[in-house]
């Protein structure tokens, strides 16, 4: 008799009293409820886009000082880069922002079949950037300028290979770490695109695509600060 | 000061019902454990593997204590002897001191003391383990594979030109280990600021959750740095590009500073969660409110901040400009006020207590003394000209194992004691704790006050034979480092006869405050039967304070 009291309509045998009721939402154990677990979710974001700054920050100093202690071997250099190559990554990058600003604006509206083409859109611009990515590092494999491995490039009197080669060497690898960020956002955008299809989401819970929303105009914003440190030297 | 022996409060005494679930009895098997996302028990995980950790870096340390017995390199070769004091720094540093508190402790008693569930990401929390296993066995396979000879700083371009040992597997263990840092204190940062029990407000937090939230703003921004850094270490041993190497053009200065701007912030992170223990341990135990509660949680936050400006004074000899120099200096000293504030509020809350001299406060106290001397050594190091005397000599070794040995690794005993209770549901042996806590404080100061003096004399340090005259106190170190080692091996025994043996501990053993001893010991999967309201500020001992506090 006693136990039938206890047990209320909508909550489950056994679940303690201030849990929330058993129901179709996403909500893990250790939190009160959806709200907690969003704000837990974009925090977490937020406070990982705090160290990628600093991940960043390391090479990006160390460029800054080279830059600044060999000038006139990395403006040499950075002129073996395409600007137009790198001008139409840019537009391409803000682009795919634009499509995943939207889809996080739909999925708060809770309009998931734009939330799903919206994703795509995003998916197919990152393929894109990473597309033009490649041919720029393909042409770059073809002239010699890739640092330690085949770095036979001809260069004009008065420029230091070894500089050049330097300033190559932070080209990749700042667009390397930016590119394998890439990549993860969008492995992280076709899950949730799989998810959006599946119908995981709804108005009271999208938190992941707003979280994926973040990590990506971040790496977005890596992007537009790479560009003109590297591309536009010479100007 | 009155004295008085803590005994367990009679009406928390009630022994544990049987069948009662909790963490450890929840369930069983190898699966259970190994893909547990319950904080609790993922924090006993990090407890075995950094113990073994400790184990193989006391070996290193064992072995380099037997090579400097005697003035002649008769032991080991020059070349091993540099292998054998770089990886008992990796070990130690990386793979023992930098995860310890925050990993062990800090993993079991955040979610606890702030009256939560879980971490605010469990699965994150798991994973930041494999992630340490895997750097971790990493490391190790750099050692068994020949190890490495560079120092624990990996100083360039020794470590990318001339060496000829594993420092690339070696910096990809550190590497990797860094992620599981980054992880670890992700969650405990969002944990802290999200998942608070209601009305536990900041300034009602306990101390160590301020020490544990300072350690891991330091991590989050620090990390980073090093894990870069040695991946442009890896590349230009690799590709032979020349980041660091002036041969090549690079700039080994900027190696150093990249490094330290991890490294030295480190030691923070090594020492920062330490005091957060002591905190805790000298209110229980002298049974009255923390002195100056905002100045200690606020200390915590400016050693963080300034921690992160005093890098360079690791590099006063290294051709850096004399005026950086200078002002490092000058921050340094800044950085000894926030560490004075702890110290001296410390001996004020023991001030006029009722001080019950249990192990864990015998802890506190060799905390206090040694890591007071290790604070007034660092400040005759960051003097920029006494420290091109004893710069690279065993002064500066001294000075940092009495902040790293006599203070992070007495707190985490301490701290081992104090919550051992809560963590296995029993009481550790008194007296032959007390007997443990004895013989490493002796132990301690026989190993590395001597080399003090050896350093002022000037012994320099990383060398496998010295002058004879410097052997009395070699052999004093020596025999110290013997004491030292019994010491940490004695908790190791009778912890573990406590878990079948031990006294039944109850909730509350030493009756103290913190959310933490509200709930059962061990304490259930989900911490608490239901969530807990937080009404009063932490360490309310006596009526008379909460009255006044309301």
């Amino acid at each position: 008799m006693l136990s039938a009291n206890l047990v209320k309509p909508g909550v489950l045998p056994g679940a303690l009293p201030h849990e929330a009721p058993a129901t179709q939402e996403p909500l893990a154990s250790q939190f009160a409820d959806l709200y907690q677990q969003r704000e837990v979710a974009t925090l977490g974001m937020w406070v990982f886009l705090a160290t990628e700054i600093l991940f960043f920050g390391g090479p990006l100093t160390a460029y800054a000082i080279y830059g600044g202690r060999f000038s006139d071997d990395f403006v040499a250099a950075s002129e073996r880069l395409s600007v137009p190559l790198g001008a139409l990554n840019t537009v391409v990058l803000l682009g795919s922002s634009l499509t995943v600003a939207l889809a996080v604006r739909a999925a708060r509206l809770g309009q998931f079949r734009s939330v799903s083409l919206l994703v795509l859109a995003t998916i197919v611009l990152g393929v894109v950037f990473l597309g033009i990515k490649a041919l720029e590092y393909s042409h770059d494999y073809a002239e010699g300028l890739i640092p330690g491995i085949r770095f036979t490039a001809e260069w004009r009197p008065g420029v230091e290979a070894r500089h050049a080669e330097l300033f190559f060497f932070f080209y990749f690898f700042l667009t390397l770490l930016h590119a394998v960020h890439m990549l993860v956002g969008l492995a992280a955008w076709a899950v949730l695109l799989l998810r959006t299809l599946r119908g995981r989401f709804s108005v009271r819970w999208n938190a992941p695509i707003e979280v994926a929303g973040l990590y990506w105009h971040f790496v977005d914003v890596v992007w537009v600060f790479l560009f003109p440190l590297l591309y536009l030297l010479r100007h | 000061m009155t004295t008085a022996t803590v005994e367990p409060r009679p009406q928390m005494r009630e022994p544990r019902p049987r069948g009662r679930i909790d963490y450890l009895n929840v369930d069983f098997g190898a699966r259970s454990w190994l893909l547990t996302t319950d904080h609790k028990r993922i924090a006993i995980l990090y407890l075995v593997s950094i113990t073994l950790m400790f184990i193989v870096g006391g070996l290193f340390a064992v072995l380099i204590r037997l090579e400097l017995a005697t003035p002649p390199g008769d032991l080991v070769s020059a070349d091993t002897y540099n292998r054998l004091f770089t990886m008992h720094g990796v070990v130690m540093l990386f793979f023992f001191l930098i995860p310890v508190i925050p990993s062990v402790l800090g993993n079991f008693l955040v979610p606890l003391m702030i009256g939560a569930k879980d971490l605010a990401f469990p699965r994150l929390n798991l994973a930041s383990w494999y992630v340490y296993m895997t750097g971790a066995l990493v490391a190790l396979w750099a050692m068994l594979a020949g190890g490495v000879d560079t120092g624990w700083t990996f100083y360039t371009p020794f470590s990318t030109r001339s060496s000829h040992s594993y420092v690339i597997g070696t910096a990809v263990g550190v590497l990797i280990l860094g992620f599981s840092s980054i992880l670890t204190a992700l969650n405990f940062v969002v944990t802290i600021h999200r998942m608070r029990a209601p009305g536990l407000t900041w300034f009602r937090l306990p101390l160590f959750i301020w020490s544990t939230y300072a350690t891991s703003l330091i991590i989050l921004l620090g990390t980073p740095v090093i894990t870069v850094t040695l991946l442009l270490l890896a590349a230009e041993r690799l590709l032979g590009i020349g980041i660091f190497d002036p041969r090549l053009g690079g700039d080994p200065i900027l190696f150093q500073h990249l490094f330290w701007f991890y490294s030295h912030p480190a030691v923070y992170i090594m020492v920062l969660p330490a005091m957060g223990v002591v905190s805790e341990l000298v209110t229980t135990f002298s049974r009255k409110t923390i002195f100056g509660y905002h100045f200690v949680a606020f200390a915590s936050i400016a050693i963080a901040v300034l921690g992160f400006l005093v890098w360079g004074h690791h590099m006063f000899v290294s051709g850096q400009s004399v005026y950086a120099s200078l002002i490092f200096s000058f921050l340094s000293y800044l950085v000894a006020v926030p560490s004075a504030i702890k110290v001296f509020n410390w001996t004020a809350t023991l001030h006029k207590g009722s001080v019950a001299f249990q192990t864990p406060l015998l802890y506190a106290f060799g905390f206090i003394a040694l890591f007071t001397i290790g604070g007034l050594t660092g400040l005759v190091l960051a003097a920029t000209a006494v420290d091109v005397h004893v710069h690279d000599t065993y002064f500066v070794v001294a000075h940092f194992h009495y902040i790293m040995v006599g203070g992070t690794v007495m707190a985490y005993m301490g701290g081992l004691h104090y919550w051992w209770p809560k963590m296995t549901g029993r009481m550790y042996p008194e007296g032959w704790a007390k007997l443990g806590a004895l013989i490493i404080f002796v132990g301690f100061n026989l190993t590395f006050f001597p080399q003090f003096v050896l350093g002022y004399q000037g012994m320099p340090r990383r060398y496998h034979e010295y002058a004879p005259e410097f052997q009395v106190l070699n052999v004093m170190s020596s025999a110290g480092a013997t004491i030292l080692g019994a010491g940490y091996a004695l908790p190791m025994f009778y912890f573990l006869w406590s878990l079948r043996s031990g006294k039944e501990a109850g909730p509350n053993p030493w009756g103290a405050t913190g959310l933490e001893w509200a709930t059962s010991s061990p304490p259930p999967p989900h911490n608490f039967e239901t969530t807990p309201t937080v009404t009063l500020p932490p360490y309310i001992y006596s009526r008379k304070e909460a009255d006044v506090v309301g």
